[in-house]
């Protein structure tokens, strides 16, 4: 079957590097995959295209890369899916990754990142002579976070990573998952302290993007929100994150309407130093609009927002009972 | 000057527990691996790890189903190690953090697997290899071991009868470099791609095998190439024995368990050159589906197949558009595993001084003419920890090596040779490639005789002779993959030319070894090892004898 490709290209030692398109026609069988496709065009149209890829499985996590504008693994990806009537398949090295040559990026900054949440089991002591016994429940329910193979897709797609490079990360959060949800991990408290500070879990912004891109259904959107609910679980709320939710929650409750000015306040705590810092960001709010004034004592409550708290108090029977 | 006292070669398992034991004794210890140690192979291995892990399983009748399984070529020295330190093993990795499916105690569970009268493999789902590899990673990093990523051997340096260092070319740069070591060790894996189909990565070329072969290391039964039962007709992609392990059927185009005439007592779980050659032989007599028998889970429970086959389930739907829940899924017997490797002794060490092995590239043997499933991340364990050690003792007695620069030049000149030739006039390297595979799966696969070999062999002299004008497209310095394939198959030829000359000298037939043309096996004259060794005038051969402790050789029936 034939199919049409357009790979986005790079080379480093041309006179002026710069990213280009070419464009390949491959004839491969019907089932192929992007992949299948790619190693045609290097062993017999073009053997300059640089691509990493090993198992063709799915399962060594080599191939990622963007087909049709999103994160994928070319090998777990049919070409057949991804051609539209006349239109070329897109094949563009991975995102928030600096390009080394064509579709190979540099994944220095991604491993440093794993690295960063200490990915190495920190056993309970005293060691057991035996295995410790653990639930197959709880086995399940790793395991999935085990799922990974590092492929990179969901920080490729990440909205946040692409605006905050301090970021830790939908694939080291997810890592990181699993060693909080591992009983036989000792280091569960001081992890989570980590987890919820600067960078961590609250940076995340819930666009979704990891859960869809990933082709091992990690889903890192709910491993990291699961590290939270654990982390205010075992009472680390002393960050920004959890008392931006808290005060949100207060807030809504309160009042039945959001309150930017004070929610950011709440947020940032009662330092000093900290509400300092933020008065350039505040400005800049103000300035664009985004920033009510008013605030406190002088902000509305909707009519009727006794109704909201009884919600609340709804909710929250339900999930005791 | 770039120098170490132990450099491991390959980030597999083998590769990175080497590493990590060799570090322990304090010396200067560094990995050099041609992808991230997580892409390494290891990751293929689904069904998971043996280990007599019962107070009522004794590790005796584990070395012994292996013994038999090994169709009594295994050395049962090496297979005794092997057993008896698996459950420690298994406790080391489940300490380590490895995760394992659990039983009703929270105890490590355990799966029946193929060719083992009792259930003995440890397992996490269908991704155990994935698991393990991802957690002795997690190790390395935090031992900060460090680590040439993305780096490629071009030649083992040998100085004075010993092996002292490697020439390297980092890939990202595309610079050689000349890395001094006082012990090497080979943790190269398998060479899968020397035929074709294959379960194997692409990164599978056997690097090792011909590089150790190459500076007078002999590698032994290599004739000994396994044929994994149940893999997708696509791409070679494997389905695990585990599936079987649940219970699964095998069947043919008449909906047979057509094991009942081969293995009446094992069935399904008859050892895998037993599976094979049984559906190569109803392949062969014509009870196909398009030259592939079924393998039918359709009677498990959906949960055990959501839970513990999920990945094959995956790999089923992605890849043959079936759903194995549904539908039983077409599968063939493909090449899946080398027994054969670089000859070690149970330390690890090959026959030349400061050259040590582990995992797939080695043959300590503990597998012999056929691997049992599950045993292979136990080897790369037990003996990887051992070369590590071992390499370490070595070093301590040696000084520094003298080499001079000169010998980088070799290697540099040979591939300037590859990159100064015209590609329009050259030879492709995928083109040489695909036709050593096809030539090897046809007349070195499954079913094995005097004429096909010959044919392969002189296919092989061939495509050697076509590969010296072997030329690429890509002239640059980064990632020049070109390059680093050219450089891949020309390492492949010499392992398939190794393998076609053991398979001719072996006139019997055992474990995976069938020749038609002798069917029976031969213990008078063929209870050895076959040796090769490369000469000037191409390969020669030797035999070893096989060590044998407590078992005698019996008829091996399932």
């Amino acid at each position: 079957m034939q199919f049409k490709l357009n790979v986005r290209r790079y080379d480093p030692e041309a006179e002026n590097p710069a990213p280009y398109w070419r464009e390949y026609n491959v004839d491969v069988p019907e089932n192929a995959t992007v992949l299948d496709c790619l190693i045609h065009i290097r062993e017999y149209i073009d053997g300059t295209l640089a691509v990493r890829c090993s198992c063709r499985s799915a399962i060594c996590g080599s191939c990622m890369m963007r087909v049709n504008g999103q994160a994928r693994l070319a090998c777990a990806t049919k070409a057949k899916d991804m051609q539209e009537a006349g239109e070329a398949i897109t094949v563009e090295p991975g995102g928030n990754m600096p390009v080394l040559k064509d579709l190979i990026v540099d994944m220095d900054v991604f491993w440093s990142k794993i690295r960063q949440v200490k990915p190495w089991l920190e056993p309970v002591q005293p060691i057991p002579e035996r295995e410790y016994l653990v639930p197959n429940e709880t086995i399940l329910d790793l395991t999935v976070a085990m799922n990974c193979v590092m492929c990179g897709a969901c920080v490729s797609d990440c909205t946040s990573l692409e605006v905050d490079k301090n970021f830790i990360g939908p694939a080291a959060l997810a890592k990181a998952y699993r060693f909080v949800d591992d009983p036989r991990d000792e280091a569960r408290q001081e992890r989570l302290e980590e987890l919820s500070d600067y960078g961590g879990v609250y940076d995340c912004t819930h666009c979704f993007f990891c859960v869809e891109v990933c082709p091992k259904d990690v889903a890192p959107l709910e491993r990291i929100v699961e590290i939270r609910e654990r982390a205010q679980g075992a009472g680390v709320e002393n960050n920004a994150g959890t008392r931006h939710a808290k005060a949100f929650e207060g807030i809504i409750r309160d009042s039945g309407i959001l309150d930017e000015p004070m929610l950011l306040l709440k947020s940032i705590g009662m330092n000093p130093v900290e509400q300092m810092k933020n008065v350039p960001g505040g400005v800049r709010l103000l300035r664009a609009g985004k920033l009510p004034l008013a605030s406190g004592p002088f902000h509305h409550k909707i009519p009727g927002h006794g109704n909201v708290k009884r919600l609340f108090e709804k909710v929250e029977a339900g999930q005791e009972a | 000057m770039l120098e170490h006292d132990v450099l491991v070669v390959g980030a597999g398992l083998a590769g990175m527990q080497a590493a990590l034991h060799a570090a322990k004794q304090g010396v200067s210890v560094a990995i050099l691996t041609k992808v991230h140690p997580v892409r390494s192979h290891s990751n293929a291995a689904q069904g998971g790890i043996n280990a007599a892990m019962e107070e009522d399983d004794p590790w005796e009748d584990h070395a012994y189903d292996t013994v038999k399984g090994s169709d009594y070529l295994g050395d049962q020295d090496a297979i005794e190690v092997l057993c008896s330190e698996a459950p420690e093993t298994i406790i080391e990795l489940e300490h380590m953090g490895v995760i394992f499916n659990r039983g009703s105690r929270g105890q490590i569970d355990l799966r029946a697997f193929g060719g083992q009268a009792r259930k003995r493999t440890c397992y996490v789902a269908d991704i155990t290899g994935q698991v393990m590899l991802h957690v002795i990673y997690e190790q390395l990093m935090k031992a900060g071991t460090q680590v040439y990523e993305e780096w490629f051997v071009t030649s083992l340096v040998r100085q004075n009868d010993a092996v002292c260092g490697v020439i390297a070319m980092d890939l990202r740069s595309g610079e050689l470099h000349l890395i001094k070591a006082k012990a090497v060790i080979l943790c190269t894996g398998g060479s899968g791609r020397v035929y074709e189909p294959s379960s194997n990565a692409l990164i599978c070329t056997g690097d090792g095998y011909a590089q150790a072969y190459r500076v007078g290391a002999p590698l032994m039964d290599m004739e000994m190439v396994q044929y994994h039962p149940t893999t997708l007709p696509g791409n070679g992609a494997l389905m695990t024995e585990g599936a079987r392990g649940e219970g699964a059927y095998l069947i043919n185009a008449n909906g047979e368990r057509f094991m009942e005439r081969y293995a009446p007592n094992m069935m399904e779980l008859a050892s895998r050159d037993v599976v094979s050659r049984a559906e190569q032989t109803e392949i062969n007599e014509g009870r196909d589906i398009n030259g592939c028998v079924l393998l039918d889970v359709r009677h498990l429970d959906r949960n055990t197949i959501m839970q513990k086959l999920s990945q094959i389930r995956e790999l089923g739907l992605e890849y043959e558009g079936i759903d194995i829940i549904e539908e039983p899924c077409p599968v063939r017997p493909g090449m899946h595993y080398m027994m054969g490797g670089i000859k070690t002794d149970i330390e690890g060490a090959t026959f030349v001084k400061g050259l040590y092995s582990a995992g797939e590239a080695a043959c300590v043997s503990v597998h012999g003419g056929n691997r049992l499933g599950a045993n292979s991340l136990l080897d790369t364990l037990v003996y990887g920890k051992r070369a590590g050690t071992s390499a370490v003792l070595y070093a301590d007695g040696i000084s520094s090596p003298d080499i001079p620069d000169s010998r980088l030049q070799e290697d540099r000149e040979h591939i300037n040779g590859i990159l100064s030739r015209n590609s329009e006039q050259g030879e492709r390297a995928a083109a040489l490639r695909l036709a050593m595979g096809q030539t090897m799966h046809q007349h070195v696969g499954v079913f094995r005789e005097q004429s096909g070999l010959e044919k392969a062999q002189d296919t092989i002299a061939t495509l050697k002779e076509r590969y010296r004008n072997v030329s690429v497209d890509d002239k640059g310095k980064v990632f020049n993959t070109d390059v680093l394939f050219a450089l891949e198959v020309g390492l492949m030829l010499d392992v398939a030319e190794a393998i076609v000359a053991s398979a001719l000298f072996r006139t019997e037939s055992r474990g995976a070894h069938y020749r038609t043309d002798f069917p029976e096996r031969n213990d008078d004259d063929w209870l050895k090892h076959t040796l090769v060794f490369s000469d000037e005038s191409g390969p020669r051969l030797e035999t070893l004898p096989v060590t044998i402790t407590q078992w005698q050789p019996a008829r091996r029936t399932y």
